[in-house]
């Protein structure tokens, strides 16, 4: 027989546990059927062998795979996909930061310092397509830049490189991700406490060591937050890099598309789970260097 | 009114003509006197019906399904895709359609899927007055190339469920033709000085930087081996579907020319091709009619290439979009359906895609609502006696204008290879990808 004392426990971490899965039971219950099942079911068909008419014929093999991992076309997809993503990384973690350092040291108020950051969000009312879209009569060849640039007589040829081009590209990149830079890198910068820097300035320590050994070090959790935000952006995107190159270069997701066009599940499938294994590797990269958890329960 | 009249001028009699017929199906179906052919019951009856006609914007316009829910007392909703997100709709949830727009090759796919079901040629009155283009596969006697995949090709099956393409004319219909054209080249006749009428200029050197070429892997690889043939490249044995050494040598070729620097874009959609057009990027490039004729209405000189048949090279690429019955539907639904095919071809909507320099299937019943100078215009290549307006009443051009590429029979004449999907599609995409990374 069983005391009072012996049970209590017992049925307190019962209900415990009980309590703990309600109350991740409302995220269960979104991400099984609207993110695990269909995950397996892309995984599951990356095996398969495709009729050639959108049908899927249960002929488990490794084909698509061998297929990917052995042409060159995958080669040179990821590392033009690559390329923009290191670039735009760069170009909004050198903007975002500086963005977000001014608004956290240079600015007084807090009050304006907010306003200010919410400023920084204007642009995002209007769709990112729209935004991208209208750099297109700005850097044409008729465009506002080249003919600001030919009236002045810099240049005597409207230039090319403006539009359709790389450059075009991480413009487009730059300009509608600089947010996701600001935002973390922002929150972080804003906690970092003053007296620290005030110590280190009365310690002798150089604006240049200031940034480097202080806060760059406490941003660390920021900046890598936005930098998992702009890299998987920019992995899993192709609609910028096609309009935006005009056409005249490739990504991974467009290629995974062009076979989706044609009905080519299997390989579609094969293609997206090798992205996302890249995407997975790169974010785990960034995020094994800063403690998540802390900066998101902070 | 026993016999309905054969001369249908007004949407008056067209609306009582169809009504019967559609009556006396939906009689034989029913089997009795459920429907006893009261107006006002089957008004009763089909108020409540509705068709998703799906497909691309520039084949299913919401202004037609709104003059057909108009003119049918049903209600037709028009819903656009683009042609990638069709055709994965189509395939992978048929119930989600009841008429599908497509194009031959995904007729055939569609048809191979089991997603749709037969049309019955003989439910279709216009059928006899169909081009023999499409019934036949001839004009004026003549066979019409069987270059990719032709409408002829890919329009009969033996049964309403089979699932193989029948080669040859039958009594079932995978899709009914419903609105097509020959695309060629546009460009700045202001620029290029000189009238183009060969696919070789696309890749002439002079244009280096100022040309692009459409980023649809299937037609675009096509256009290019027009213009690789007509400058005596190389000669296919079917354009429509090369063996991987001729997408090879295509291909190469292509990244060869962007290496060089030939390509200023490629493009993909229509606007993009009026953009670049329109913005001076570039003076040569693989258009559409319409396209040519929106860049025009810029305010900016802008031709269509007439890219006349010269021996075994040239010719335009034609495309024909077609209506398919998906195979869900039955009973009243599918009579709504029937009526709504038998309302297509009838006159209202070739009237108002010639407006935009599209065609009918049955230019006889189009004939009837286009006015004579608009018919003269669209369909014959003569000057215009007064201005031309636009579908939507906007005018496009002045008197005095000529339609480029002259007078319908020119045109669809010259078609010398079709719309596609070849066997090689997977190896023919991942060749394409090679040039865009390239």
């Amino acid at each position: 027989m069983t005391g009072p004392g012996e049970a209590a426990p017992s049925r307190r971490s019962l209900m415990q546990r009980f309590a703990s899965w309600l109350s991740i039971a409302p995220l269960v219950l979104v991400l099984v059927p609207f993110f695990v099942v269909p995950m397996l079911a892309v995984i599951a068909a990356s095996f398969m062998e495709s009729d050639g008419f959108g049908g899927i014929i249960f002929h488990p093999s490794l084909d698509n795979y061998k297929e990917l991992f052995t042409s060159m076309l995958t080669m040179n997809l990821y590392l033009s996909t690559l390329k923009f993503t290191l670039l735009s990384w760069l170009f909004t973690f050198l903007i975002g930061f500086g963005v977000a350092y001014f608004l956290a040291f240079h600015v007084r108020s807090t009050l304006l310092a907010t306003s200010l950051f919410l400023l920084c969000t204007i642009p995002f009312w209007t769709s990112n397509v729209i935004r991208m879209i209208s750099w297109i009569p700005l850097l044409g060849q008729q465009g506002l830049v080249n003919t600001v640039l030919t009236g002045a007589h810099l240049v005597r040829q409207p230039l090319k490189f403006l539009l359709f081009s790389d450059f075009s590209v991480v413009v487009a990149y730059v300009h509608q991700l600089t947010i996701f830079m600001i935002v973390p890198i922002y929150s972080s910068l804003a906690r970092i406490d003053k007296r620290a820097v005030e110590a280190a300035w009365d310690a002798g320590a150089g604006r240049w060591d200031i940034l480097r050994l202080i806060i760059l070090p406490l941003a660390k959790n920021g900046i890598a937050l936005g930098s998992v935000f702009v890299t998987s952006i920019v992995m899993g995107d192709f609609f910028v890099v096609k309009v935006m190159s005009g056409g005249n270069s490739g990504s991974v997701v467009a290629a995974l598309f062009e076979n989706i066009s044609v009905l080519q599940y299997p390989t579609a499938a094969a293609q997206a789970v090798v992205l996302m294994l890249v995407v997975l590797l790169i974010a785990t990269v960034i995020l094994r260097s800063v403690d998540v958890r802390r900066e998101i329960a902070r | 009114m026993k016999k309905p009249s054969r001369a249908r001028t007004t949407a008056t009699s067209r609306r009582q003509f169809s009504r019967r017929t559609l009556l006396k199906g939906a009689a034989a179906v029913a089997g009795s006197g459920a429907i006893t052919g009261f107006p006002t019951i089957w008004a009763q009856e089909i108020k409540n019906i509705e068709l998703r006609h799906v497909g691309v914007s520039y084949s299913v316009v919401k202004a037609i399904g709104d003059q057909a829910s108009k003119d049918l007392g049903f209600k037709v909703t028009m819903q656009n895709l683009d042609t990638s997100a069709a055709i994965n709709r189509f395939v992978t949830q048929p119930a989600s359609v009841d008429i599908a727009d497509v194009e031959g090759w995904q007729a055939k796919l569609a048809t191979k899927r089991g997603v749709l079901q037969g049309i019955e040629a003989k439910r279709i009155k216009e059928f006899p007055n169909i081009l023999p283009i499409f019934t036949k596969g001839e004009i004026n006697g003549k066979a019409v190339s069987r270059q990719g995949i032709s409408p002829f090709e890919a329009m009969y099956i033996s049964k309403p469920d089979a699932t193989t393409l029948h080669d040859g004319v039958a009594d079932y219909l995978t899709f009914l033709p419903q609105v097509y054209n020959a695309d060629s080249m546009g460009y700045r006749p202001d620029l290029i000085g000189r009238e183009i009428t060969s696919w070789k200029e696309l890749i002439n050197p002079d244009f280096k930087g100022k040309a692009a070429i459409l980023d649809v892997p299937a037609i675009g690889i096509m256009d290019a081996a027009l213009c690789f043939e007509s400058a005596g490249l190389i000669k296919y044995g079917n354009k429509g579907n090369m063996t991987k050494k001729e997408i090879d040598f295509t291909i190469d070729h292509l990244i060869e020319l962007k290496k060089q620097g030939h390509f200023r874009a490629t493009w993909t959609t229509f606007d993009q091709s009026v953009q670049l057009m329109a913005a001076g990027e570039v003076i040569i490039q693989s258009m559409w009619s319409p396209a040519v004729a929106a860049v025009r209405v810029k305010g900016m000189p802008c031709v269509y290439a007439p890219v006349n048949i010269k021996g075994a090279k040239e010719g335009y690429r034609g495309w024909c979009n077609g209506m398919a019955l998906m195979k869900h539907l039955s009973g009243k639904k599918l009579e709504a359906a029937y009526e709504y095919l038998n309302w297509y071809l009838s006159g209202w909507q070739g009237g108002f895609v010639a407006r935009y320099g599209y065609y009918s299937p049955v230019p006889s019943t189009a004939k009837k609502v286009l006015s004579a100078n608009e018919w003269d215009y669209w369909y014959e290549g003569k000057p215009a006696k007064a201005p031309i307006l636009d579908p939507y009443g906007v005018a496009m051009e002045q008197a005095g204008a000529k339609r480029d590429g002259g007078s319908f029979m020119d045109r669809v004449t010259n078609i010398s290879c079709w719309n596609t999907l070849m066997d090689e599609a997977q190896y023919m995409n991942k060749r394409w990808n090679d040039f865009k990374v390239a």
